[in-house]
Order: structure tokens, then sequence, then C-alpha cells
């Protein structure tokens, strides 16, 4: 089974303008990543914290929804992030239309 | 202390010792004191302890001066005592020297007083003696112990006047004991206190943990969620499970619990993530799809164009060319496509393939075969169950759920396989016995009803396509019925036991399932083998096909028992086109009923509408990429305004049709929305009007 989600970040990691993709488990730790290890762990806290807050958010507001994604477009790229029940996957990619 | 002491006469210092031994004082007693000890002295010889201080003469006869004092050696000399009011230690002035060394509690009371009057009522004792006033009521005050002196000298007291009252009952109303005043004496027992004992032990404290939570209003919800799914679940248990998983299982994949690799359970969100990506990647085709209209088609009336949106192309097809593609009908982005190969030469492999339209870069599913898959269906209720048939005959079921490599079911050779390519097949509405059933149709001329029961596959041949007029001449010269090719067929939407069938000859059948041996229709209808022959989504009557001919007619069904009308051998089509090209496949667009789009060998798209022009094709567009690609087969997506054309490279090509090409009856102004029926209605209505036209010349009208 992980062969399928190696397979998958391969992919990923094939289109054009991605920078990197980490995987993040509830605890803000990066399980897997493209990055080099102390981007990972900036981006990983980071980002654990918005997306945590960006669910709360959600589910404050309607208990039955829930996150499904989040994009962050900034003037360099774009931060893509898609939560999951322990984890997150995040993909920072850059702006394709440059 | 020293035994030879100089003992000084002074009056007032006196050895503490002695005075002790003497507490008066009295000369007599020390004098007497002193010649014992003289005596005792003299008796014995001095016996020294090694450790005794050496002092010499002058340091023996030194004098210790003592004073007497009246302060109490034991009471503290400086007693210190916080003061609030000064909110500082403070040595009190001075410190009582009173020392009590003894002290008794008398209990003799006089005789006039309140209290020994009462005892004198009590007693009854001495009334004559004393003068006593008859006492009032007796109040019961304090009551004294218990013990009475014995002698009646005195009112002796036992006990303080303060001591615990005794009960009062005792004092009033109670009757006055007659005690023998000489040898009465109350008795009182004590038992015996047991010791205490202090008992204690200590335990290992607990083992504590801090704990600290955020509630918020999702947790909550939450946390009843999780409730509530276990008392379904114990009410599950109660309930025989009835039906299986198959109605609940969807084509998109559900995450299985697995306790395994931690990384496993990413997996929907990585699926999420990648088509984010890709979403990034091809954004400018998804503005394109949704929101770009090709603006020029408002000047040119009859025109239209097709816009080449996504291309999907996977890495193992790419050497096979698509044989089938089928929409999903449930997920209006999901596409099932089969791949294999046309060539009679060179057979490998097949594939089939489920494209969505969200992540154009990989499949969402793929399945691998060993022999090529000619056609696919999607299953109208069940959209996970596909029916694929393949080149070496054998059809086969796959779930897109089902994680399994293969096929669910497979027929084989014994199971009624078919003995030549299946060319099509097609799921039908569950039978009686709410089973799944599909058919097939293969070049051998048999067209067969699959039936999935339980665990496999059961077959039923329904159709034998014989060529009544021509036989093949056996061996001895006896007349063989030779069946025909099938190649195509299609079922009525409204009535589902009618269906047309192609064969490779060229022929056009009309047949019922009620009817195995002979057809209700024959049509010449092409000169070569028929593709493809679809009815009309809208129109009851009105069937298209198409041929290697090049040709693509519109036919019309005529009703069975006009057999008598003007002898028609050979039947003409209402339309007619001529496309240059061998016609790989055509279809009806589900949104009117006379458009059509039709695909060729040399790469061209054509789209046709009726309304608009009778003659010639709105559009026509070269849609492969590289030359000598042969475009197979088309597909109308059911909702949006999409095609997919499939080539013969095992490419997948999507377009969008530009506005003039879906044309619909305009709305009249005001007027309320229309619903489905009478959609249908207008629609036939549109293409009753032109065929009316057509009817009554039925020449061919050539592009």
């Amino acid at each position: 089974m992980s062969q399928e989600i190696d397979e998958i970040i391969k992919r990923i990691m094939a289109h054009k303008g991605v920078i990197g993709v980490i995987i993040v488990n509830n605890d803000g730790i990066p399980l897997r990543s493209t990055l080099e290890n102390s981007q990972s762990v900036h981006y990983a806290s980071q980002i654990h914290s918005l997306a945590s807050k960006a669910r709360g958010v959600i589910r404050e507001i309607d208990s039955s929804n829930d996150l499904r994604f989040l994009r962050v477009r900034s003037t360099k790229h774009e931060i893509l992030v898609a939560p999951d029940h322990d984890y997150f996957m995040i993909v920072i990619q850059k702006d394709a239309s440059n | 202390m020293p035994p030879k002491q100089v003992k000084s006469k002074t009056a007032a210092s006196v050895d503490r010792k002695r005075s002790k031994r003497g507490a008066d004082g009295d000369d007599l007693t020390e004098m007497g004191d002193g010649t014992e000890q003289d005596d005792w002295m003299q008796a014995k010889t001095l016996v020294k302890p090694e450790d005794q201080l050496e002092l010499s003469e002058a340091e023996l006869k030194e004098e210790f001066t003592r004073i007497l004092t009246a302060n109490n050696p034991h009471a503290p000399q400086n007693i210190v005592r916080y003061s609030f009011k000064e909110r500082q230690y403070k040595q009190t002035s001075s410190v009582d020297q009173l020392a009590v060394h003894f002290a008794l509690d008398g209990n003799l009371l006089h005789k006039d007083s309140e209290e020994a009057r009462k005892q004198f009522n009590r007693t009854g004792l001495a009334e004559t003696k004393e003068e006593q006033a008859e006492p009032a009521a007796e109040a019961a005050a304090t009551e004294e112990g218990g013990e009475e002196g014995a002698s009646g000298e005195g009112k002796e007291e036992a006990g303080d006047e303060d001591a615990a009252p005794a009960p009062a009952s005792k004092a009033g109303g109670k009757e006055k004991k007659l005690t023998n005043q000489f040898n009465f004496s109350e008795r009182a027992s004590q038992t015996y206190n047991n010791p205490f004992r202090d008992r204690a032990t200590v335990t290992e404290p607990p083992p504590r943990a801090s704990f600290s939570s955020n509630v918020t209003q999702w947790e909550i919800y939450d946390a009843y969620q999780e409730d509530f799914e276990k008392q379904e679940k114990s009410k599950e248990k109660k309930v025989i499970p009835g039906r299986k998983e198959e109605e609940k299982s969807k084509k998109k994949f559900q995450i299985s619990e697995t306790s395994s690799d931690d990384i496993t359970r990413v997996e929907t969100a990585a699926k999420i993530v990648e088509r984010m990506v890709n979403q990034n990647t091809y954004d400018d085709i998804a503005q394109d799809f949704k929101y770009w209209e090709d603006v020029s088609d408002e000047f040119r009336d009859s025109e239209g164009t097709l816009l080449p949106l996504w291309k999907f192309s996977f890495e193992k097809a790419k050497k096979l060319a698509i044989t089938s593609v089928c929409w999903s009908p449930k997920y209006r982005d999901l596409v099932a496509v089969s791949c294999g190969s046309y060539d009679f030469m060179k057979q490998g492999s097949g594939l089939i393939i489920l494209w969505t339209m969200k992540n154009p870069s990989f499949p969402e599913c793929y399945f691998e075969t060993d022999s090529g898959v000619m056609c696919l269906d999607v299953h109208p209720q069940h959209p996970h169950w596909i029916c694929a048939g393949f080149y070496d005959g054998s059809v086969a079921i796959f779930s897109a759920v089902d994680k399994r490599e293969g096929a669910i079911h497979r027929c084989t050779a014994k199971n009624g396989k078919h003995t030549d390519p299946v060319w099509q097949v097609r799921w039908q509405k569950d039978d009686a016995d709410n089973n799944m059933n599909f058919y097939s149709i293969s070049s051998d001329g048999r067209i067969c009803l699959w039936t999935i029961l339980k665990n496999e596959m059961v077959y039923q041949d329904v159709i034998r396509l014989s060529l009544p007029d021509v036989s093949a001449e056996g061996p001895d010269g006896i007349k063989v019925a030779t069946t025909g090719c099938g190649t195509a067929f299609d079922f009525h939407k409204q009535k589902d036991y009618l269906f047309l069938v192609g064969t490779e000859e060229g022929k056009v059948h009309i047949c019922s399932k009620a009817y195995t041996s002979h057809f209700i229709d024959t049509i010449d209808a092409h000169n070569m083998a028929v593709y493809k022959v679809c009815w009309n989504r809208f129109h009851p009557k009105i069937f298209i096909t198409c041929s290697a001919d090049w040709t693509v007619k519109i036919w019309e069904m005529k009703d069975t028992m006009d057999k008598s009308e003007s002898g028609d051998e050979a039947r003409k089509p209402l339309f007619s086109f001529d496309l240059n090209n061998s016609v790989g496949d055509v279809a009806w667009a589900p949104y009117s009923s006379t458009v059509f789009a039709a695909v060729t060998s040399d790469g061209k798209a054509f789209v046709y509408d009726l309304n608009a022009n009778k003659y010639e094709p709105l559009c026509e567009q070269m849609v492969a990429q590289k030359k000598k690609t042969k475009l197979t087969h088309v597909e109308f997506n059911p909702t949006y305004p999409i095609v997919v054309i499939g080539d013969d490279r095992g490419n997948v090509t999507s377009l969008k049709l530009s506005p003039n090409l879906r044309k619909m009856k305009a709305e009249k102004k005001g007027a309320p929305p229309v619903d489905e029926a009478t959609k249908v209605q207008r629609e036939i209505e549109k293409l009753e009007k032109i065929l009316s036209m057509v009817r009554n010349q039925p020449t061919e009208a050539t592009a």
C-alpha cells in the first residue's frame, strides 16, 4: 500500500512547478517529505496550526461540515493542503502561469 | 557534689540538698546529720574516684556564696511574647515566680451555704441538729460526683462542684435512697480501658497525570456521532444482514481501515492533493471547460467548433487502440475506456481504464487483461460494475471498487465463450430475480444473455444470426446455414425488448428478445460492415448507423405490419452522409434529437445538426494529433457539453462543443420552466418536422 502512496508522490512531483510534497501527522511532525528536513519541519509546524485553525472554523460554524482542502496562494507560490483523519498532505507548487 | 564542703553558718545560705532534707530548718536535725556523717566517714576509708577533681587546700577552703531567694528556679527568666499590637516580640517584664508544689482541692462546705442545705435535704441527716429551712424545690444544679463520705461527721463532697453534671432526674423526683450511714458505700467500677494504639500504613499514591483539553462545538458533535454510530452498530448486529455491500459501494475508492503502515491512511488526502495539483497545472483548461464559449459562433450561424480540452494518455495504453468509451451514469466526470487492438495480426494485452476529468495525468483505476478488450459498458444503477468483452471471445465483469487485480467473473470456453471477438456488450435491467444481466454480440453470430448469479455467470443464447439467403456448401454438398457476424447492437430506450443488430455484411436487423429465430425486420443498410447502430434518444423510431463504407445513415423503423407497403426490398434511409473515410463511430447528442457526432479514420470529427443543416456538418475538425491516427470512438457526456474521442494510439481527447453545436429550442420569455417530458416532446416534434420534409422524397442527399 505504501508503494501506491509513493507512486502518487512521484507523480505529483512530476507535475511542473511542484516544489515539494510533505505528509504531516497530527502532531505536526513530517512523516514523508521531498524537501530537506529543516524546511519540512518549518512548513509542517506552520501549516499544521493553520490547517487546524481552518478546520476548527468550518466545524465550529456547522459541525456536520468538514474541511476538504485549503489553498494558500502567495506571490511566489501556492500551498495546497488536504487534511485527512490523521494526516495532512501539503504540496507546494509554483504558479503555473508564470 | 564534693562531700567535703565547708558549711557556712550563714543563716541565709543553705545547701539545697540540705534544705530538702530538713524542711523545717531544724538545727537539731542538721546537727544530727552532720554527726552521723562524721561517724560514717571514720568508719570507712576514703575512696577517691579516679576522675575526681583534684583541688588544692586553698581551693577546698574556698567559700561559695549561695543566696536564697524567693525566685522559682524553674521559672523561665525571660519570656518573650509576640505582641500583635506592636508587631514584634516583646519580653514579658515580669515572670510569675509562683511555683505550686502541691494542690489539694478541699471539699468543706460552710454549713449555712446553699449547697450544704441541699445536702441536708437529700441525706435527711441532721435536720434537727442544724436549723434548716425547708428547702424550696430543688433546682437541679451542680451535683456531686456520687461518692459520699461514709462518715457522718462531715458532709464531704467528692469532686468539684463544677464537675460534669449528673443527670438531673437524680436530684428531683427520685426517691431518696435510704442509705446505711455506717457502711454504705457506693460502688462504681470502671472497665479496663484498652490502651490505644495508632496504626497507620502508607500506600503508594495513585499515579497522576495532568490532563487538559479544549472543547469546541465540533468536538461535542463528533462525540455524539461516535456514540450514535456505536448504537447503530449494535442495532445492525441484531438485524439480519440483508443486501450485500454492492448497493453501497461506489466507484470512488473507500479507505479500508488497515492497522498496518501508518502512511497508507493518507490515501484520500493524497488523492485530493493530486487532483488539486492537476487543477493547478491544467488550470487554463479547467477554466475553459467551465467558462469558455466560442464567441465567433454568434457570427457564423451554421458553423461550430470543438475546443480541445484535456488529453488523457496512459503509458501502458500507448500501443493500444481505444476500442470503447463509456461515461459513468452516476459520476459525471468519470469515463471508462477500453483498450485493445483492431489489428488481426497484432494482438496483445488489453486494458480497462477509468479516467476522471479531475485528474488528467493518471487514471483513477485500471485493469490489465491478457486479451484485448473490445467493448465495455458501465451499469446504469451500479456504476462500479463494468462488463467487458474481449478479443478472444470471453466476457468478464470488473468491479471498480473491488481491489482485486482482475475480473470478478470471467467466462471460460466451457461456459459459453464466444468463438470470435465480442464487439459489444450492454447491461440490461435487473431481471425478475434481481440478478444483473447483460447482452453480448460477437462475430460468431451469437447474441448471448449473461446472468450474474451469486458466484458465477450463466449464459443463454438469445439469437443466432443466420443468413437465410446465402448458404455454404458443405463437404458433401449439404447446404449449411451460415451465420452472419454481428458487430453492433443497440437496445431501444423505451421498449426494452426491441433492439437493433448491425452485421459485418452490412445488414441491420431489428429484433426482439421474444423471438429467437427470426427478426422483425432486416434492412440492407450498408455495403460494408456496420460499426455502430444507435437509436435516437428522443424519437422512438429513428436510428442511425455508420459503416466502413464511408457513410452515416439515418433510418426510420417501419411498422412491421406494413409488409405490403410498396414492397420495399431496398429500404431507403432518411438521411445519408458521406464522410470521405471509414466512419468509426457515431453518437446522438443527449440534449438534442437532431444533433449527432461522427468520427472517421482520417482523424476528423464531424458534428451534424439536422435542424440547422440537413446536408452538411456544422463542424468538421481534425482532432488527432499525429497524422495517420484513426479516431475510433466518440461519446457525448450526459451533462456537460463535452465529447470524448478515442483514437488508435491509446489517447483519449476531450473537446468542448461550441454553442452552435448545442442549440436547443429557446424557451419563450416568461414561459414557465419546462419539464422533462415536454422537452422530450419538443425534441420529437423538431425532428418530425424535419423528417416530414424528407419522407416524401426519400432520395439520398450527399454531402
